[in-house]
């Protein structure tokens, strides 16, 4: 059963790496209509996080290139965030999900993918070589009963 | 992103301040690799109690001033993780590695 959108929003920029929080606090002011915790308004900023910051570390290594954030949310207190890039995209997508997989060397740990999974509710990623990468993340925020 | 370190009879204390993201790590990376090079300290602890932000980037920040105090035959401690940080660490079971306080 899907729920229906009720609110989106819509960002790009370029894969420069001031973007990483500016994307995290946007996905945190959308969210803020859900009235979450803070435990789930920062699992959305650091699964976001990861997520933009591969895009701006692996799909463009030598470029500025753009990556784009949709933001959605859905009647059943639920949020989407989908994170696109056209960069290089992922030869073996199981594989890098894998935690402690990278091909970014000793300043990267290889647990990007690892945090976002276990922050989120879902998490699908579609790649392909030369064309770029999609991430999709779903996560439900909890109703809380009288408190405003 | 700030990072101020002192040392007492090598023991090196570095606090570390602001958003630990991508955008920051390499500066905090640097300062740290520096100040362990001219200090050759026994021990390390790292102060994250200012830290209002920190995702995976901060893991291979710790993960490799962990491996240097190693070489170094000291040892590294983390102290003041607050929440948001603490559940990172614990995605990534950072705690089998590195010795949080
Ligand atoms: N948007 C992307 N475009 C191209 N390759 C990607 C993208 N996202 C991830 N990858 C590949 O998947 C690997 C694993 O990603 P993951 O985020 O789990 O780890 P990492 O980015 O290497 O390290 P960390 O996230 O811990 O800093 C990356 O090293 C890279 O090879
Ligand atoms: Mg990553």
């Amino acid at each position: 059963m899907k729920a229906k959108a009720s609110n989106f929003v819509s960002v790009d920029f370029p894969s420069r790496s001031a973007n990483e929080g500016f994307a995290r606090t946007v996905a945190a002011c959308f969210a803020a209509q859900l009235d979450p915790t803070l435990d789930e308004v920062n699992d959305i900023k650091t699964a976001v996080s990861e997520a933009v910051t591969n895009a701006i570390v692996h799909a463009y290594p030598d470029t500025i290139g753009k990556v784009s954030m949709k933001l959605r949310i859905y009647e059943d207190n639920g949020m989407e965030i989908v994170i696109r890039d056209w960069g290089v995209g992922i030869e073996d997508v199981e594989q890098a999900r894998e935690p402690m997989f990278s091909t970014g060397g000793e300043e990267r740990a290889g647990m990007g993918f690892t945090i976002m999974e276990s922050f989120m509710d879902k998490l699908r990623v579609r790649s392909a070589p030369g064309k770029g990468t999609t991430v999709t993340m779903r996560r439900r925020i909890s109703r809380r009963a009288g408190v405003k | 992103m700030a990072v101020s370190c002192t040392c007492d009879r090598r023991s090196l204390t570095a606090v570390l301040s602001g958003e630990l993201d991508h955008h920051g790590a390499k500066q905090i990376m640097e300062e740290l690799d520096r100040r362990v090079e001219q200090e050759l300290p026994r021990q390390l602890t790292v102060d994250m109690g200012a830290v209002t932000f920190m995702d995976s980037s901060g893991i291979a920040v710790l993960l490799r001033a962990h491996r240097r105090m190693a070489q170094l035959e000291g040892s590294m401690s983390v102290i003041n993780v607050p929440k948001q940080a603490q559940r990172v660490f614990r995605a990534a079971g950072l705690h089998r590695i590195i010795k949080f306080l």
